[in-house]
């Protein structure tokens, strides 16, 4: 079974993005994340879902190298983007991260003005030459990310007097305005009311048809509702992965039906 | 895929609306089994129940509809709880269907009561009305025991009913051209006759819904059901 939405939604290229190939991550003795590999597809909102703990959260660090920042953390196997390995010697980790970029659980605007969160990545990367140009930027971004209209008339206000919504709506656009090819969510929607949620799933789905989207999610109606392709992990294992319909009216695994439909596994 | 929810009354709600289903198919054996009696031994009286009785069924089916779109609302039920909750709404509607063929058997059996009695022609009737309430009772516990295998038998043993129309057909039709007082009698009969036929199609319909259940892959090549049912069988050959 396909994704058993209206094929007009459908932008599934088929195409790896990410190429993951016998990845093992360690923290000390402790086996994170077990012989993983995974084909994550271009232009598509891939859902990673499971238990607490089962390495989540590892996994999608691994795909920008956010891992690399933790000292006891040790990465292996290939990780390729566009098929070039992200963690050959010459890729810079600050580059990979305006390609690939990232939205936590807790939204977390700098202490700085709205204009200001959005403006950061394009300044240290040198996309405007003007004024004008960075003006362009943000206002796009802040539109991508469905902020604009209630944020045009306070930018220059602290990105953290906005609402939590508002705030990691801020963050998205933080993330999208160094124009990524793929945005790496954690957990985005935990701490949002029901509605700045929808607000953001709505933004997914728009950012989906420039880019790839990976979110981790607790939500199984999220998972459902936004993503095309679900992997399910669990005790640091890949269990299963596949079209998010299929998953979720007949799942292959035992473990992955467990989960999904709320059983003691 | 047995083990419960961790939310207890997730269990309880699957298991309500399973236990609806259940009663709401033990009526409708029923009343196939009562329309028929009723038409063989002209029993006005006990036709008179069985239309009574369909309202029941039809009480059944609206709350079955209402507890699934609570289950779906409230718990978004997935994969095999989701196909449970599909085969029920699907399920209700099937037995709802049956019943109303049961009631419009009743139904003629006042009339036929009146006219001429078909002895043969009824015990034929007899038969294929018993294989139907026994499919369906089959089908029943197919669904309530995951059982795929029970239910592709009862796919199979509706072939078996399509040939036991087939030839009841036949013989009205041999009545009808013997001896014109019967048409009116015949045609009464062939009407029920169909009616079982069509019953028969609904419980298949139950069966391959369980199979999805169990499964939860859809049939290949469902049967078609225009091939030998929906066409009435060749005059030609009857000459
Ligand atoms: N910074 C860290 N230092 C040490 N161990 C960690 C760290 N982050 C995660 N872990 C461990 O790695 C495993 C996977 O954790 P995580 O990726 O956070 O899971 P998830 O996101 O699925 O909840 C857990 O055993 C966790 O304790
Ligand atoms: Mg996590």
């Amino acid at each position: 079974m396909n994704d058993m939405r209206f094929v007009e939604t459908r932008v599934t290229t088929n195409e790896a993005k990410f190429t993951a190939k016998d990845v093992q991550v360690y923290y000390g003795d402790n086996h994170a994340i077990k012989d993983v590999s995974i084909d994550i597809e271009d232009k598509t909102v891939t859902a990673f879902i499971g238990p607490s703990g089962c390495g989540k959260s590892t996994f999608l660090r691994c795909l920008n190298r956010m891992n690399d920042t933790i000292d006891i953390c040790r990465v292996e196997g290939d990780i390729l983007l566009d098929g070039e390995d992200i963690y050959d010697k010459k890729v810079d980790p600050v580059q990979l991260r305006a390609r690939v970029g990232m939205v936590f659980q807790k939204p977390n605007p700098f202490p700085k003005s709205i204009y200001d969160n959005v403006a950061y990545g394009p300044r240290i990367h040198g996309m405007a030459r003007t004024r004008a140009d960075l003006d362009e930027i943000v206002e796009k971004s802040l539109r991508r990310a469905a902020l604009w209209d209630e944020a045009k008339d306070r930018l220059n206000a602290p990105g953290t007097g906005l609402s939590g919504g508002q705030q990691q709506r801020l963050c998205i656009a933080r993330a999208v305005a160094t124009e990524p090819e793929v945005l790496l969510m954690d957990e985005p929607c935990s701490a949002l009311d029901p509605i700045a949620t929808s607000q953001v799933e709505e933004l997914i789905a728009d950012l989906r048809t420039r880019f790839s989207v990976v979110i981790v999610t607790h939500s199984m109606q999220q998972a459902a509702r936004v993503s095309q392709k679900t992997a399910f992990f669990h005790l640091g294992d890949l269990v299963e992965y596949g079209d998010t319909g299929h998953i979720f009216t007949n799942p292959e695994d035992p473990r992955t039906e467990s989960y999904i439909t709320g059983r003691i596994g | 895929m047995n083990s419960k929810h961790i939310l207890s009354a997730f269990d309880e709600d699957l298991e309500s609306i399973q236990a609806r289903i259940s009663k709401m198919g033990g009526l409708v054996e029923l009343a196939i089994l009562d329309s028929i009696k009723s038409l063989t031994t002209r029993d006005v009286e006990l036709a008179e129940t069985v239309r009574a009785n369909d309202k029941l069924v039809d009480e059944l089916e609206a709350q079955i509809l209402e507890d699934t779109a609570m289950v779906i609302a409230l718990r978004a039920p997935t994969a095999v709880d989701l196909r449970v909750v599909l085969t029920v709404m699907k399920a209700a509607g099937n037995l709802e269907r049956i019943g109303d063929y049961a009631k419009n058997i009743a139904k003629r059996t006042t009339v036929l009561a009146e006219l001429v009695a078909l002895e043969e022609a009824s015990r034929g009737m007899n038969r294929m009305a018993r294989e139907v309430q026994l499919m369906l009772k089959d089908v029943l516990d197919a669904l309530v025991q995951r059982d795929a295998q029970l239910a592709a038998d009862i796919i199979a043993r509706d072939k078996d009913v399509d040939q036991m129309y087939n030839s009841l057909f036949r013989e009205f039709l041999t009545f009808m051209m013997e001896d014109p007082r019967n048409i009116s009698t015949c045609m009464h009969l062939h009407f029920i006759a169909k009616n079982i036929e069509r019953m028969g199609d609904h419980v298949t319909a139950i069966a391959e819904e369980v199979i999805y259940l169990v499964t939860g892959e859809r049939l290949d090549d469902p049967r078609s059901k225009g091939d030998i049912t929906s066409v009435d069988p060749d005059l030609s050959d009857l000459g």
